[in-house]
C-alpha cells in the first residue's frame, strides 16, 4: 500500500514541477529531502528517548498493571463476549494501558495476544462485536504524553512543543468516545439486522 | 490551556519518579532500558521516514500542496479548516510516517506555534493509523471480514480531525 502512495508522491512531484516550471527545485529537494530526513530523527531523538524512559519507570514499577486493573471494569461493559478477568480481557486492557503510555513497542504484541485470545472463543469467520470494539479502541486510543509529536514539534523550532497536550486528550477523548458509541451502534444494527 | 500543558510535563516526570522510588523500583536503571527502546524505534522507523521526507520535500518543492489548497480551498474555507492540513488528514489513516513527514513540512512552512501548526499537531496527535492497526490485528488472527470495524473507526478518526480544528480554534 504504501509503496504505491510513494510511487504515486514521486510521479505526481516530477509532473507537478514539469507543469509549474519547477524542475530545478525539485532536483534540489531530493537531496535536501535526505539530509532534512537525518537531521530531523537526529533532533527527534533526545525528547524519544525521555518519553520512553521516563514510560519504562512507570511500567517496572507497576503503574502500567494497576491502570489494567482499573480499567477491566470498563472494559467487561465494552466487551460483553467475554468474562471479567478472563486471560482475552487482560490481554485488551495491558494493551490499552502500554498504549496511553506511549509504550509502542510492547502494546501491538500485546494486542495481537489479545487478538489470539478473543478468536477462540470465536468460531465464525467474521469477528465478533467484542473484537470489533478492541480493534477501534486501538485506532482510537488515548496517549497521555504524545512523544512523537512533541518531538516533532521540538525539532521545528517550536518553543513550546506541549502546548497542544491538553487539545490532544481532549480530542482523542471526544474521538475515542465517537469510535466507541459507533461500534457499539453499528453492532446493534449488525445483531437485528 | 497552553501553560497547563507546559506545567503537566515536569509534574508528570515528578510523579512517575516518586512514584517508581516509593515502589522500590531501579528508576535509573528502568530509564536506561526504556531510553534504549527509544533509540531502537526511532532506527526501526528511520528508513521509512527518510523515504517519505524525500517524498514529501519533492512534493511540497514541486508545488503540488500549493495546487490541491488552491482547490480545496473554497470548500474548506467555508468549514473554517486551513486547506494545508487535508492531505496530512488523508495520510494519516493509511501511514504514520508519512502523516509525520507533512506535518514536518507544515512546520517548516508556518512554525509549529501557529494557530495551523498547532491544528496539525492535535489532529495528528488525536488520531491513529487506522488502516495499518486493523490490518495488523485482523492479520494476526487471519480475518479477511472486518464487518463495520473500519467505518467505527473512520468515525473516530473524523472526529478527532474535526475536535481537533474546534479545540484550538475555541478552548
Amino acid at each position: 500500500m504504501l509503496g504505491y502512495i510513494w510511487m504515486f508522491m514521486i510521479i505526481v512531484s516530477f509532473f507537478c514541477s514539469v507543469i509549474t516550471g519547477n524542475i530545478e527545485n525539485l532536483a534540489i529537494s531530493i537531496t535536501e529531502g535526505a539530509d532534512k530526513a537525518i537531521k530531523l530523527l537526529l533532533s527527534m531523538a533526545g525528547v524519544m528517548c525521555l518519553w520512553t524512559g521516563i514510560m519504562k519507570i512507570a511500567d517496572k514499577s507497576g503503574l502500567t498493571a494497576l491502570l489494567a486493573k482499573l480499567l477491566s471494569p470498563v472494559l467487561c461493559r465494552l466487551m460483553p463476549d467475554y468474562e471479567k478477568g478472563s486471560e482475552a480481557l487482560q490481554a485488551v486492557a495491558a494493551n490499552i494501558t502500554a498504549n496511553f503510555l506511549g509504550l509502542g513497542n510492547a502494546a501491538t504484541p500485546l494486542g495481537i495476544k489479545a487478538m489470539k485470545e478473543m478468536t477462540k472463543h470465536n468460531s465464525n469467520d467474521t469477528p465478533n462485536n467484542s473484537m470489533i470494539m478492541f480493534v477501534v479502541l486501538n485506532t482510537a486510543s488515548m496517549q497521555l504524553i504524545p512523544s512523537t509529536i512533541a518531538a516533532l514539534r521540538h525539532a521545528a523550532g517550536s518553543e513550546q512543543p506541549y502546548s497542544i497536550l491538553v487539545y490532544i486528550w481532549v480530542s482523542s477523548a471526544v474521538a475515542l468516545i465517537a469510535g466507541i458509541i459507533s461500534a457499539k451502534l453499528f453492532g446493534l444494527w449488525r445483531k437485528n439486522g | 490551556m497552553d501553560k497547563l500543558g507546559l506545567y503537566a510535563v515536569p509534574v508528570f516526570i515528578l510523579l512517575i519518579v516518586i512514584w517508581g522510588g516509593a515502589k522500590r523500583t531501579d528508576i535509573f536503571e528502568s530509564f536506561k532500558e526504556g531510553a534504549g527502546e527509544g533509540i531502537a524505534s526511532l532506527l526501526s522507523i528511520a528508513p521509512a521516514i527518510i523515504g517519505l521526507i524525500i517524498a514529501v520535500n519533492m512534493l511540497s518543492a514541486s508545488g503540488f500542496f500549493d495546487i490541491v489548497c488552491n482547490l480545496l480551498s473554497p470548500v474548506t474555507e467555508k468549514a473554517g479548516i486551513p486547506s494545508e492540513i487535508i492531505p496530512m488528514a488523508l495520510m494519516r489513516p493509511v501511514s504514520g510516517s508519512g502523516s509525520f513527514a507533512i506535518l514536518n513540512s507544515i512546520f517548516e512552512k508556518y512554525s509549529p506555534d501557529s494557530e495551523i501548526g498547532k491544528i496539525a499537531s492535535v489532529m495528528a496527535g488525536s488520531t491513529e493509523t487506522t488502516f495499518y492497526a486493523i490490518a495488523v490485528y485482523f492479520g494476526a488472527v487471519s480475518i479477511k471480514k472486518t464487518s463495520y470495524a473500519v467505518p467505527a473507526a473512520l468515525i473516530a478518526d473524523l472526529t478527532g480531525m474535526i475536535m481537533a480544528v474546534i479545540t484550538v480554534k475555541y478552548l
